[in-house]
């Protein structure tokens, strides 16, 4: 068993585990926070993704030792208590969903590429950057336009020089 | 993975002492090869040795005629590095087109290529641009290190720490990925080197993983653009022929890579 004391959506956590506990499960189990999803064994799906040190990272692929120490954020952290994070209302506002299986994922993906491309994120680059992250229902069209909404809306305050934060 | 131990030295002597001290200890570096080896019950350890906190594998430098990464450089680091992508654009190219962002951002070169996956990626750069492995207990060679798929010349706990690329005058690479892993279904990392020599490494497509093609280098010596290679035959007898793709079908990919990788270069 081990210790690990992280960072959770800005509150401290603390729990002894097992070793070989998969940070995924960390989260699910034992935090109960059940936004981050599995959807596979393969470390292929994404539905897992979540912010690790402030980059997405897949929590199915990591243990919950190798967290220790670091600060994480879920889909649950994302909103500032009823009003919803830009992302997620975009998704809302463009049905970038349908069973919601994939969503969490989606829009922690979402949010890293956005703070990684800026203004300067475009369809093309939006559709490759969704590789790890698969979506049974929507044929991502919609995903893609929600991501791209909540791009512009996120950026429109930007200084015009600003066209990448790569 | 039933009885794991995991462990977090700060050092490369901890990281050895680590695993000599362990029954059957694996070094974890992104963890995107291993942990999901071990989900699938195909691997099982007794211990991790988490090598993310060890400083001496970190970083990017270079000297005059080599750029040098830490093992623990991640391949979104690679891929965004300005010193990369200004001295060997070509590899950050490579690094940038491995899986996808989140695999990027924990996957490692040394995990890469310690792994010697016979679809990966960097092994053909490594190949090309004629890297040395610096390990903690000597230097070796690219040409002596990959010995078979997933097979290479470290011994049992030997470390890599960092890895030196030759920088060659002008380089590209080119891979066919697989459309639903985004591996390799053949890659082709092609590299001229100041001394005017040819280095042309395919990965993807190898029954014995990444291997130079010696027919299509003095090809391209001899006349240095994509139509040199139009009349080589790519010999399959010694390709792999798998679900997604037939020895036959691999070998015309690995002419048509070769080629688009000149193409890019011109
Ligand atoms: C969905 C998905 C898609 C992928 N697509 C691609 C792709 O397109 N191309 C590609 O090339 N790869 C791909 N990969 C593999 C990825 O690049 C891995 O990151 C890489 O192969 C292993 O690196 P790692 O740091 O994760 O190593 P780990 O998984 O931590 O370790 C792998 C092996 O290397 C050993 N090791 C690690 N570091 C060292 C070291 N410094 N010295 C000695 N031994 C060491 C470990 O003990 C272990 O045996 C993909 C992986 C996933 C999950
Ligand atoms: S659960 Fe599928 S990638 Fe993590
Ligand atoms: S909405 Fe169902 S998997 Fe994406």
């Amino acid at each position: 068993m081990i210790k690990v004391s992280m960072t959770v959506n800005g509150g401290a956590v603390s729990h002894t585990v097992e070793d070989r506990t998969l940070l995924v499960d960390y989260i699910r189990d034992h935090l109960r926070l059940t936004g981050t999803h599995i959807g596979c064994d393969t470390s292929q799906c994404g539905a897992c993704v979540i912010s690790f040190n402030g980059k997405a990272i897949k929590s199915c692929t990591m243990l919950a030792a190798q967290a220790d120490g670091a600060e994480i954020m879920t889909i649950e952290g994302l909103a500032d208590g009823d009003q919803l994070h830009p992302v997620q209302a975009a998704f809302k506002e463009h049905h970038g969903l349908q069973c919601g299986f994939c969503t969490p994922g989606m829009i922690i993906a979402a949010t890293d590429m956005i703070k990684r491309y800026g203004a300067a994120l475009d369809e093309p680059t939006i559709r490759t950057e969704l590789e790890g992250n698969i979506c049974r229902c929507t044929g991502y069209q919609n995903i893609v336009k929600s991501i791209k909404a909540a791009a512009e809306d996120m950026t429109r305050s930007e200084k015009p020089s600003v066209t990448s934060s790569v | 993975m039933f009885h794991l131990t995991y462990h977090r030295p700060t050092s490369v002597e901890d990281a050895i002492q680590f695993f000599t001290n362990s029954e059957d200890a694996q070094f974890l570096a992104g963890g995107q090869t291993l942990l999901p080896t071990m989900k699938q019950r195909l691997a099982d350890p007794s211990d991790v040795i988490d090598l993310r906190h060890i400083a001496a594998l970190a970083g990017i430098g270079s000297a005059k005629d080599h750029l040098s990464i830490g093992a623990g450089v991640t391949h979104a680091e690679v891929a965004a590095s300005p010193q990369v992508r200004q001295i060997l654009p070509a590899l950050a190219d490579l690094a940038s087109h491995i899986g996808d962002p989140h695999v990027r951002n924990m996957g490692t070169l040394g995990g890469s290529v310690a792994n010697n996956d016979p679809a990966a990626d960097y092994p053909a750069a490594v190949l090309a641009l004629d890297a040395t492995i610096h390990t903690n207990s000597r230097v070796i060679a690219a040409e002596d290190f990959f010995t078979g798929m997933f097979e290479t010349a470290l011994q049992d706990g030997e470390l890599i720490i960092r890895i030196d690329f030759r920088i060659p005058q002008i380089a590209a690479y080119a891979k066919f990925p697989n459309p639903a892993s985004r591996y390799a279904m053949a890659g082709v990392f092609i590299a001229r080197h100041t001394d005017g020599g040819v280095k042309l490494a395919v990965t993807g497509a190898g029954s014995d993983g990444v291997f130079r093609h010696k027919d299509m280098e003095s090809a391209l010596l001899g006349n240095w653009a994509a139509e040199a290679l139009a009349d080589i035959s790519i010999d399959d007898s010694n390709l792999l022929s798998d679900i997604h793709g037939s020895a036959a079908y691999r070998a015309n990919l690995i002419k048509v890579m070769a080629q688009r990788a000149m193409q890019s270069m011109l």
